[in-house]
């Protein structure tokens, strides 16, 4: 299995930087991004799997960059962090195409299986239309009926 | 204290305006209406008295100047041997006597020198002698003259007409008395109400005529009542028109009205008076009867003011409690809107660094996890401590949580919700709790309920929040009764919950459902259920009140508008 490439995305930099820090010793490499704005340039660069993504933040809030993020990425799944007020953005969020939602403070072990799950069913997604697109090139368009 | 001033003074301005409205125009009308009244009637009884004078005064001046008259014709018809001697005179007499009924009692013949020689009459005067008297002196110098009553040598009212006439070159005067009592009938017979008298009275101050009653005749009141206007001693009585005019009957003391009328060129004055009582009767009546009138009409508009301005007073007051009543709910429901508002303000900005730290905790955690740090021989107390920060951080997470929810929804989606099914979960899920305070859940709900649109998730809220606020006001107390009810009421679900805890005083019954307000001690309660409530049932449309009686029991009363789910509730059906 190839390392889960892991985007946190959160304004408050400590809170940010300790989090990284516990999934690293749990295993996960993180890149981290202050905003939507530059999650959105570091995933230019770096494509990630999964997205950790605060809902309530300066700028352009979780929701919005949600919304570009999954125009842009639309594989990569993305995990909202909320208030227990922000619970309608978190509806909202969940719409848009997110995988899940969780509040904070969360359970750092919680968090750890909700990625590891985004993970599994963005690795299903993914391989399920490598699967797609080699029958196609491989068989040619004509055999495309015996498929189901 | 200056409320009941405001209002006395309220009522006393009502009182005030309403009788002087009332009562101005009553007034205004009754002096205009009484002043037109007497005046108009004061004029037609002082010109009925005019009259009255006028008519005798024509009489009895008619009267005299008649017997006067008469007696000029005998001396140009009689020829001196007629009135020389006795006899003739006598034949004289009783053809006057029949003639006139008896109004000439005699007839005398005297001299130039004032001696009479002739005489014919009831009196056996004989050569009396006139030459002193007043009316021979008179007659002299006037031709003719008629004398004021007087005595007389006969001792008796009576009065003179007597003629002089000249007969064989020598002058005589014919004399004729004239019956007193005759005359005085003219008079007396003036009668007008019970006061009312008629009488004659010379420039001399004399009656002429006998009054129906004592009148005490003196010269001031000659003057001064009877002709003020004119001075006796000079001038003669000039009313040849009847005169009216009031004065005060020195005899009676009462005010009187004098009418009064000139004779004999003069020389008498007829009165006619009445005191006023007397003459203005009917309007004096009238007066009274009108006065009674006003009397009872101010007292009735007074006591109606009373009476109208107490309803007033009464209504004022209850609107005014009423606006003060719900200036204090919009007041309440503002304070806690924007406290609700506050707190989720707090509770964002606390919720981060509440976050950090559970997060920095768990890192050490984690980093205690290392062989070396384990080692530590503390390092049981360090992890004691951080489960600790964690405990604490995730109570903190509780709060503000709570704090958010009272500001905006938990699950905002609206389903129909069955509230009796709700209640009888609820009481189902507290009964483990309630066993354990000793209480009994009692429910008694209302088939009739219909489902209402609401967030199941939030009316839970509210009924555990009730629910566990009642067991624990009879925690303290040994146990208790705790009865949730719902019924329909105006179209509203009304739901009671009820227990029979220790109550809550009056002073703390407005602010229980003020954020942070709490009775239980730190760390209990976060004040804040009770608020969370508040802003659940005011955002559906609801209200939600408290009544409590100490050591007797609270009740929390949910209504529910029910309009909207009924009508859904028939269109589906």
């Amino acid at each position: 299995m190839d390392p889960i490439r892991l985007l946190l995305v959160d304004d408050e930099a400590e809170f940010l930087q300790t989090l990284s820090k516990r999934l690293q010793r749990r295993g996960l490499t993180a890149e981290l991004a202050h905003s939507g704005e530059a999650a959105l340039d570091v995933l230019q660069r770096h494509p990630a799997d999964v997205v950790v993504l605060d809902v309530k933040m300066p700028g352009m809030s979780g929701i919005e960059t949600l919304r570009t993020l999954k125009r842009e990425h639309p594989l990569t799944e993305v995990i909202l962090l909320t208030g227990h007020a922000d619970l309608d953005a978190a509806v909202q969020g969940m719409e848009l195409g997110a995988f899940d939602y969780l509040m904070k403070p969360m359970d750092i072990d919680e968090l750890l299986f909700k990625i590891q799950d985004a993970y599994t069913r963005k690795d299903l997604h993914e391989r399920k239309i490598r699967a797609t697109s080699d029958r196609l090139t491989r068989r040619g368009p004509l055999e495309n009926n015996g498929e189901n | 204290m200056t409320d009941k001033s405001y209002y006395s003074q309220l009522r006393r301005s009502i009182i005030g305006i309403i009788v002087a409205v009332s009562l101005t125009p009553l007034l205004v009308l009754a002096a205009l209406g009484g002043y037109q009244f007497h005046s108009a009637y004061k004029q037609k009884v002082l010109a009925h008295m005019e009259q009255l004078v006028y008519g005798h005064q024509q009489s009895i001046d008619a009267f005299l100047s008649g017997k006067l008259a008469e007696i000029r014709v005998l001396t140009d018809v009689a020829g001196f041997d007629k009135v020389r001697d006795d006899a003739g005179l006598a034949q004289l007499l009783q053809s006057l006597q029949s003639r006139y009924d008896g109004v000439f009692v005699d007839l005398g013949l005297v001299n130039a020198q004032g001696t009479q020689v002739a005489y014919s009459g009831p009196f056996r005067l004989g050569r009396a002698d006139y030459a002193h008297a007043l009316w021979f002196q008179e007659t002299m110098q006037r031709e003719y003259y008629i004398s004021d009553v007087f005595l007389g040598l006969r001792g008796l009212p009576h009065f003179i007409v007597g003629v002089k006439h000249s007969w064989h070159g020598q002058e005589y005067i014919l004399r004729s008395t004239i019956d007193f009592v005759a005359f005085n009938r003219l008079v007396e017979n003036v009668r007008i109400g019970e006061t009312g008298l008629a009488y004659i009275v010379s420039r001399g101050g004399e009656f002429q005529t006998k009054p129906r009653r004592d009148v005490a005749m003196t010269a001031e009141f000659l003057n001064d009542v009877l002709t003020p206007e004119q001075d006796l001693r000079t001038h003669r009585f000039g009313q040849s028109q009847p005169h009216v005019h009031l004065g005060k009957d020195p005899a009676t003391g009462e005010d009187t009205v004098f009418v009064t009328a000139s004779l004999k060129n003069g020389d008498w004055l007829l009165v006619l008076q009445q005191s006023q009582d007397d003459a203005f009767r009917l309007f004096l009546r009238a007066r009274n009867f009108a006065l009674v009138g006003i009397i009872i009409s101010t007292l009735a508009i007074v006591f109606m003011a009373f009476v109208l301005s107490k309803r007033i007073l009464n209504t004022v007051v209850e609107t005014d409690q009423q606006k003060e009543m719900m200036n204090e709910q919009v007041i309440e429901a503002g304070k806690l809107a924007s406290l609700g508002e506050l707190a989720a303000g707090i509770a964002h900005e606390i919720n981060n660094p509440v976050a950090i730290m559970v997060e920095e905790a768990g890192w050490i955690q984690d980093l205690m996890e290392e062989e070396d740090l384990r080692a530590s021989k503390e390092a049981d107390e360090v992890l004691r401590a951080l489960s600790q920060i964690r405990t604490q951080g995730g109570r903190c997470k509780e709060i503000t949580h709570k704090l958010l929810s009272f500001a905006r929804k938990i699950d905002p989606t609206m389903k129909r919700v069955h509230i009796n099914e709700l209640i009888e979960e609820m009481a189902a899920l507290s009964e483990q709790r309630a066993r354990f305070a000793n209480v009994h859940i009692a429910t008694d709900l209302a088939d009739t309920l219909p489902p209402i649109e609401a967030s199941p998730s939030e009316l839970q809220q509210v009924f555990l929040n009730l629910i566990n606020n009642a067991i624990d006001a009879m925690d303290h107390h040994e146990g208790g009764q705790l009865k949730i009810t719902t019924r329909v009421e105006n179209h509203q679900a009304v739901i009671s919950v009820a227990d029979t805890g220790q109550g809550i005083p009056k002073a703390n019954l407005q602010k229980i459902f003020d954020p942070f307000f709490t009775t239980k001690p730190v760390g209990k309660g976060t004040g804040l259920g009770l608020s969370i409530c508040y802003g659940i049932i005011q955002k559906m449309g609801g209200e939600i009140s408290v009544s409590s009686v100490l050591d007797v029991g609270t009740t929390f009363h949910i209504r529910l508008p029910l309009r909207s789910a009924e009508g859904e509730g028939r269109s589906a059906s």
